[in-house]
């Protein structure tokens, strides 16, 4: 079962490195992580999606409040978080495709990046599974390259996500 | 701390230990660790210790912190010192030793250039350390210095490593210890849940059963005498790891032995047949467990631990306690006198005769005979020579001998059997014993050692001569690389590869000679006390090589992967391995 983790950081040297270690060296897997920063200058969040068991998923979170950069760590939990991904899709697009194209980006608000003369660059912004349906629509005309950003999310303003504690059980 | 006061990087550093109250260090000098040097030059009330490699200074510290309690503390130059200074902080971060490395760095201006003696040794070490600081500013010394104790000592102990570029140590600061650390990430838990404890309580009153399984968090939580009040209020059995060895005194009668893959037949069968396992800063180790869900497969669970993120990493806990041991330990005793008060009583009795039973029916087994003395015979001599006396410390290798030691050696003191658990550092007895010298100078150290360990650290016998730090090598000398032959023979069809050592090579009395030690050399069991007796009291650094039955093998024995109550036995008559 895939697990979004949202993790703030203090924001100094090696505090993302010593995150990524531990999952290494505990052998979990990432399938995406973005960092960036946040609305306090001295914190940034770490955003984690991972695929594991909920027995895993525990043990990741109470190995990562032993990290001393590791300020706070909650779970996002789908339907009470908001999530995003930014994804930037080169397409092969010569001038008979583009109206094609053009139309079908608009389904998915994409904007259109860059345009060359036999590619374009869309920029989608959207859940991560409606970038995966926007790039398998594409996918026919010819994707050169493709960079995601990863997806980001936080808790509603409604719900509260589940802050796991730092002390203890 | 009172008003600031202007000096260098590099005596800052010192000025931190000694705020810190560390009387002795451990380390080697080189070119980016120079001021640091100078500074202990120009006089310090810590006393550096000279070792002759990094490695040994690392596992000095790691003795010298297991013996007092204190965190240890080693110091190396940058690149090939910092990481000879890799293996104990493994070590460390394994069994959970409090450890401050202090290393050298190049210059800041000459970070990332592959400069001479350059290693990124915060990055090599980042996954086995509790946390480490490259330090930028040399006026955040003082604060980084005091956290570095900080966490090293708080929550669940471990290494932590200091990294300080040669121009800080040469940059001028003004020094103020700070009175308190600011780490806002580091919260260990101070405080269990009162309830938690309760529930602990009642089920360890309502078992028939119960059996409390210590490892090395006992030591480090420093809990041994809440220990042994919770264990002889309500009559509880007691079985040690390997790494909780001398938290609970081993002649008790509610000592229990050792569980795991060399424990007694009569302690794996106590800690696997109980109905309820309360495990006290143990984590359930696969050379523990043997096949983890064959374990205690009747048993329910409580964990007692610092460290939250082992409950349930490898069995789940039914009841899950969370916090200093000693303060759990203490409540669970005093839940336990109140349901006494209520006349509740333990129903233990019938279990600890059990075990006894067992214990009668599956005692410890060897053969003497044959050509050569029995390595265990060794053990138990140095057992009988020491039994009275509670200012003996053991160290020991890795191997068959750490094995035996474990089987014969009877530790009634806490922190008085200092060896290596988690990691398995073959060489660790040597400096280790050195390390636990200095922080108990008026204790015996013995080291029991393997020829292979030996020849691993036996340079830093010139360490102890030369600092006035006397240790005792007990050298269970069999010629080989003895446990990877048991498994070779059991496991490998007896097709034994690359484990011959011999005993003559080196010749380890005049190789201890040689390093101004008293050397004896051992080949029959006639000798055998004489030699140990001197030894003991010879008030200087002794090797006794004690040359013993080369195919002599550990039992009983859980073989990987089987259940533990599935042991191999001694098998007479003599000569068969098993």
């Amino acid at each position: 079962m895939k697990h979004t983790v949202s993790v703030l950081v203090e924001n100094k040297p090696g505090a993302l490195a010593r995150v990524s270690t531990m999952f290494a060296r505990r052998a979990f897997n990432i399938e995406s992580l973005s960092v960036g920063p946040t609305e306090r200058h001295d914190v940034s969040r770490i955003t984690l999606r991972v695929d594991c068991e909920r027995h895993s998923i525990e043990q990741i979170e109470k190995q990562m409040h032993k990290l001393v950069n590791v300020l706070r760590v909650s779970e996002l939990e789908p339907g009470e978080a908001v999530e995003r991904e930014l994804a930037l899709i080169k397409v092969h697009a010569p001038a008979d495709k583009r109206h094609e194209l053009v139309a079908l980006a608009e389904v998915f608000h994409a904007r259109v990046a860059d345009l060359g003369a036999d590619a374009l660059i869309f920029e989608v912004v959207g859940s991560p599974e409606e970038l995966d349906s926007f790039e398998e629509l594409v996918r026919p005309y010819g994707v050169k390259e493709m960079a995601r950003t990863g997806r980001i999310g936080l808790g509603r303003s409604s719900a509260t996500t589940t802050p796991l504690r730092k002390q203890h059980v | 701390m009172s008003g600031s006061k202007k000096m260098l990087g590099a005596d800052a550093v010192l000025r931190s230990l000694e705020v810190e109250g560390v009387e002795t260090v451990f380390g080697i000098p080189g070119g980016a660790v120079l001021p640091i040097y100078d500074a202990f030059a120009r006089g310090s009330t810590v006393r550096h210790v000279l070792a002759r490699h990094e490695q040994g200074a690392g596992h000095m510290a790691q003795g010298l912190a297991r013996a007092s309690g204190k965190v240890g503390v080693a110091f190396a130059t940058s690149g090939p010192g910092a990481t000879n200074l890799v293996t104990p902080i493994a070590d460390a971060w394994m069994d959970s030793t409090p450890l401050v490395c202090v290393t050298g760095q190049v210059r800041s201006h000459l970070i990332g250039t592959d400069a001479f003696q350059e290693c990124d040794i915060t990055g090599v070490t980042m996954p086995i350390v509790k946390h480490s600081w490259l330090v930028q500013d040399v006026e955040e010394l003082p604060s980084i210095m005091k956290a570095a104790f900080h966490v090293a000592r708080t929550g669940r102990c471990g290494p932590v490593l200091v990294d300080i570029p040669r121009d800080i140590q040469e940059a001028e600061l003004s020094f103020k210890y700070p009175d308190s650390v600011d780490l806002p990430g580091w919260k260990p838990p101070t405080k269990a849940h009162p309830r938690q404890i309760r529930e602990a309580a009642s089920r360890i009153a309502n078992a028939d059963k119960p059996m409390l399984y210590v490892g090395g968090g006992t030591l480090n939580g420093d809990a041994m005498a809440e220990l042994l009040e919770l264990a002889e209020l309500w009559r509880l059995p007691v079985v040690t790891t390997l790494m909780g060895k001398s938290a609970f005194p081993e002649t008790h009668e509610l000592f229990m032995g050792w569980p795991g893959m060399h424990g007694p037949k009569w302690s794996n069968y106590a800690t696997n047949k109980c109905d309820l396992l309360v495990a006290v800063g143990s984590r359930f180790d696969d050379r523990v467990t043997g096949k983890l869900s064959a374990f205690a497969p009747g048993a329910d669970v409580i964990h007692l631990d610092i460290d939250s993120a082992e409950i349930g990493k490898l069995r789940h806990a039914d009841v899950p306690v969370v916090g200093p041991l000693k303060q759990i330990l203490h409540g669970i005793t005093a839940e336990l006198r109140k349901l006494h008060a209520t006349g509740a009583r333990t129903k233990t009795e019938p279990w600890l005769r059990q075990i006894a039973e067992w214990r009668e029916e599956f005692p410890l087994r060897y053969a003497k005979g044959g050509d050569f003395m029995k390595p265990q015979t060794v053990l138990e001599t140095l057992q009988a020579l020491t039994a009275d006396r509670d200012d003996v410390i053991f160290s020991t290798g890795v191997g068959q001998h750490q094995m035996w030691a474990m089987q014969y050696l009877l530790c009634n003191q806490p922190r008085t059997f200092i060896t290596s658990g988690g990691l398995g550092t073959m060489g660790f007895g040597i400096p280790s014993a050195i390390g636990a010298k200095a922080a108990r100078p008026d204790a015996t150290v013995v080291c029991v050692d393997g020829d292979g360990c030996f020849q691993m650290t036996c340079q830093e016998l010139a360490t102890a001569t030369l600092e006035q730090l006397p240790i005792v090598v007990v050298l269970v000398n069999n010629g080989y690389l003895g446990m990877v032959q048991q498994w070779q023979s059991l496991f490998f069809e007896d097709r034994l590869s690359q484990v011959h050592l011999t005993h003559q090579v080196p010749d380890y009395q005049a190789l201890a000679e040689a390093y101004g030690a008293a050397g004896f050399t051992v080949t029959s069991e006639g000798d055998l006390e004489g030699a140990l007796a001197e030894a003991l009291t010879c008030g200087r650094t002794a090797v006794v090589d004690c040359r013993v039955d080369p195919r002599e093998g550990v039992f009983p024995m859980i073989p990987t992967g089987a259940a533990a109550i599935d042991m191999l036995e001694f098998q007479d008559p003599q000569g068969a391995m098993a």
